[in-house]
């Protein structure tokens, strides 16, 4: 009661009209007119601000106004890596009760905190309205139901799991770039032969990079079963297979860019391996779209390969979109959500991106040798959830985890770190 | 009757929103789902108890220390220097003052340039940038450090460009102060025989202490505010080597952790209290005097 009185105080001291605030769930999810009929412009959410991603974006963006003339897109993107300022914008309003029409989320247990706070519509009507389901892979919509609901729209997947290399650079260091390492050990001994070569062996980059690099390990270390059971509690943490594995990751940061902390995002990071300074860098496959959008080209520029002892595993993330609760123009949200879920607006979109489409009617001949070959370990390799990408656990969890991740890049003490993620996964673990 | 609108304003923008956010901190609320279950003291208990904030408290105090000691020194060396009559004053003053009107986010940015922790005996050190290849370049290359990436005294490289942007403007407050030290003092004391170190000593520091108090008083709570400077610097806010209360309120508060931001927020703001409340409390009595 005290909360709206000020409310309303608040409302009338500014002599705004904060129709939306509090009212959220009185505002109908559509008129039930179809998205075809919807005006009006669309405030879409996205940290697409730059990049690869902001071309795909744009690639999306002409097929929905091709699709819906009488709409406006109204782009709201917020820069930041991986999001992280995007979510904070986005949590603020939110709060606020003022969502835009449609946000950008991680699909997966990032989604859970949206759901919890009863910010998002509910979608499951709508995918069988538009027969979504049988157009996305099972794996990915099992993964997207939440207590039988779904909430989101992905518009796109991406890899974690693979590590890319500059050829010149592994040719001069005596190894082969065709042949990378099977195994986590063995790829330690080739960190080990560029670092002799004078080269910096792996790069990395701030503290998400790093949570990403260190959820690779993991992976690689402890294999699919063993991964998955520190996320829902079957592993435990404590364990003497998990200290093997963080001092596995200890090698591994140990053959790092020193100046990790200190590179503004993902992309300086990739860099260093295009420029020839590093020879390899752990990074999702949005990498893919940077190679070449510089025009270097696969094989004889640059290789890549899963992470070590990751092999017939895909590390997966999706982009997905929502409809929160009392956006202000929910048929042209859906209109957008349609174009998003549409095998014309995925393909181009993820040709752009450097990701590969969610929809399995989506046309991808034209697509590069590296998306081909991911969509085919997709349809094939065991999946599992990304950490860094808010895709295996929820936010808290991760910030938490992450913040013993970057206080490991500076004290690299196992055991430390070993304790900190059995905290926090003894925490937020059910 | 004219002060109502503001009282209101101050009301509710400021004292309402404090006791809110002391109302959230007494709650659960560490996800986004809406929770008012009351939890007492417990997130501050536990926070106190958290290595990870003690840590940033620890960041907090050695910032201040150094970023209080760095700029009194700079300040008052740079306003006795202008005091002495000499050519130019006007123009060292703006160039002294000039920093300050940088904002803490445009200037971070190339502070984070300057401030990059890779060194030139490092592998990749080819690609060393800022001070380290300008200490390296003039023959100073033992001197290069890797600045705020150190867990224990990292947070003191961050004090460096708050600083440079901030001394200016405690050498204005004192200038002032000198300036404001009639001249018949100075003649009277070495009338009276006294040497230049016990002029100052026992005339001039005495009549700059006031000046001094608000001095300390302006950059200590700038110190324990500071935010942007840190997120302009270090690329990622969830960076350990230099976490403060402020910014692991913002890392708590993006986590949809509620109840630990607000928890953080008044913890600050009674840090800040402890500060300022004393000086307000001081003033008011010397003006009843």
């Amino acid at each position: 009661m005290r909360r709206r009185l000020t409310l309303i105080a608040a409302a009338a001291t500014l002599g705004l009209t904060l129709a939306g605030c509090g009212g959220g769930g009185e505002t109908p999810s559509g008129s039930g007119a179809p998205a075809s009929e919807a005006t009006g412009s669309v405030g879409v959410f996205t940290w697409w601000a730059d990049g690869s991603e902001k071309v795909g974006l744009d690639a999306l963006v002409k097929v929905f106004n091709e699709d819906y003339p009488n709409l406006t897109f109204d782009n709201l993107a917020v820069a930041g890596g991986a999001g992280s300022q995007a979510k904070s914008v986005l949590a603020a309003q939110l709060k606020a009760g003022n969502p835009p029409d449609s946000f950008q989320a991680h699909a997966g247990a990032e989604l859970q905190d949206y759901i919890d706070a009863e910010q998002l519509e509910d979608l499951t009507g709508f995918y069988t309205e538009n027969k979504l389901a049988e157009q996305f892979p099972k794996d990915l919509v099992d993964r997207l139901t939440v207590d039988g609901k779904i909430y989101s729209v992905p518009s796109n997947i991406h890899r974690s799991n693979v590590v890319w290399a500059n050829v010149e650079v592994l040719k001069d260091a005596g190894l082969d770039p065709n042949k990378p390492a099977e195994t986590l050990d063995a790829w330690i001994a080739d960190l080990e032969k560029v670092k002799d070569s004078g080269k910096t062996p792996l790069a990395v980059a701030g503290s998400w990079t790093q949570v990403q690099l260190f959820e690779n390990v993991l992976l690689s270390s402890l294999g699919v079963d063993g991964y998955n059971g520190l996320w829902d509690g079957t592993t435990d943490w404590k364990g003497a297979e998990v200290t093997k594995a963080i001092e596995s990751y200890k090698k591994v940061l140990g053959y790092t860019n020193s100046d990790r902390d200190s590179l503004s995002d993902w992309a300086p990071a990739t860099q260093l391996v295009q420029d020839g300074a590093a020879a390899y860098n752990l990074m999702g496959d949005w990498a893919e779209a940077k190679f070449a959008q510089d025009g270097d080209v696969a094989g004889t520029d640059y290789a890549y390969f899963p992470m070590p002892g990751t092999q017939g595993v895909f590390n997966f993330l999706a982009d997905s979109f929502t409809l929160p609760i009392g956006a202000p123009n929910p048929d042209g949200a859906k209109a957008w959500l349609t174009t998003i879920g549409s095998a014309e607006g995925q393909t181009a979109f993820n040709k752009a991106k450097g990701s590969i489409p969610a929809n399995t009617t989506a046309k991808t001949d034209d697509f590069s040798e590296y998306q081909k070959s991911a969509i085919k370990d997709f349809s094939q390799d065991k999946i599992v959830s990304s950490l860094a990408h808010g895709a295996a656990v929820p936010v808290a969890w991760l910030n938490e985890l992450s913040t013993a991740v970057s206080k490991f890049g500076g004290d690299t003490n196992v055991a430390t770190l070993q304790e900190s993620a059995a905290a926090t996964a003894e925490k937020f673990g059910n | 009757m004219l002060l109502a609108p503001t009282i209101i304003l101050v009301g509710v923008f400021v004292y309402w929103l404090i006791i809110e956010n002391f109302r959230v901190s007494l709650t659960n609320q560490h996800t986004a789902k809406p929770s008012d279950d009351y939890v007492g003291f417990s997130n501050y208990t536990n926070l106190l108890a958290d290595p990870n904030f003690q840590h940033s408290l620890w960041n907090l105090l050695i910032l201040t220390v150094v970023f209080l000691a760095g700029t009194l020194v700079f300040g008052f060396l740079w306003a006795w220097m202008l005091d002495k009559p000499a050519k130019g004053e006007g123009f060292f003053r703006a160039v002294y003052l000039f920093p300050m009107s940088v904002s803490f986010i445009a200037s971070g940015v190339v502070w984070r340039w300057l401030l990059s922790s890779l060194q030139t005996d490092q592998p990749g050190g080819e690609r060393t940038t800022g001070l380290n290849r300008l200490l390296d370049s003039v023959g100073l290359g033992f001197m290069q450090n890797d600045w705020w990436s150190n867990p224990t005294w990292g947070i003191a490289a961050i004090a460096v460009p708050a600083i440079w942007q901030l001394s200016g403007y405690v050498m204005a407050l004192f200038l002032a102060g000198f300036r404001g030290i009639p001249e018949e003092l100075r003649e009277a004391a070495r009338i009276d025989g006294c040497s230049e170190w016990k002029l100052y000593r026992h005339v001039i520091f005495p009549q700059l202490n006031p000046v001094m108090l608000s001095a300390v008083i302006i950059i200590g709570h700038m110190s324990l505010k500071l935010f942007d400077l840190i997120r302009a610097i270090v690329p990622d806010a969830n960076t350990y080597d230099v976490q403060v209360p402020a910014t692991m309120m913002w890392v708590k508060y993006i986590g949809s952790d509620y109840a630990d931001a607000a928890a953080i927020g008044m913890i600050l703001l009674v840090l800040v209290a402890l500060v300022v409340v004393p000086y307000l409390m001081y003033t008011s009595r010397a003006e009843k005097r």
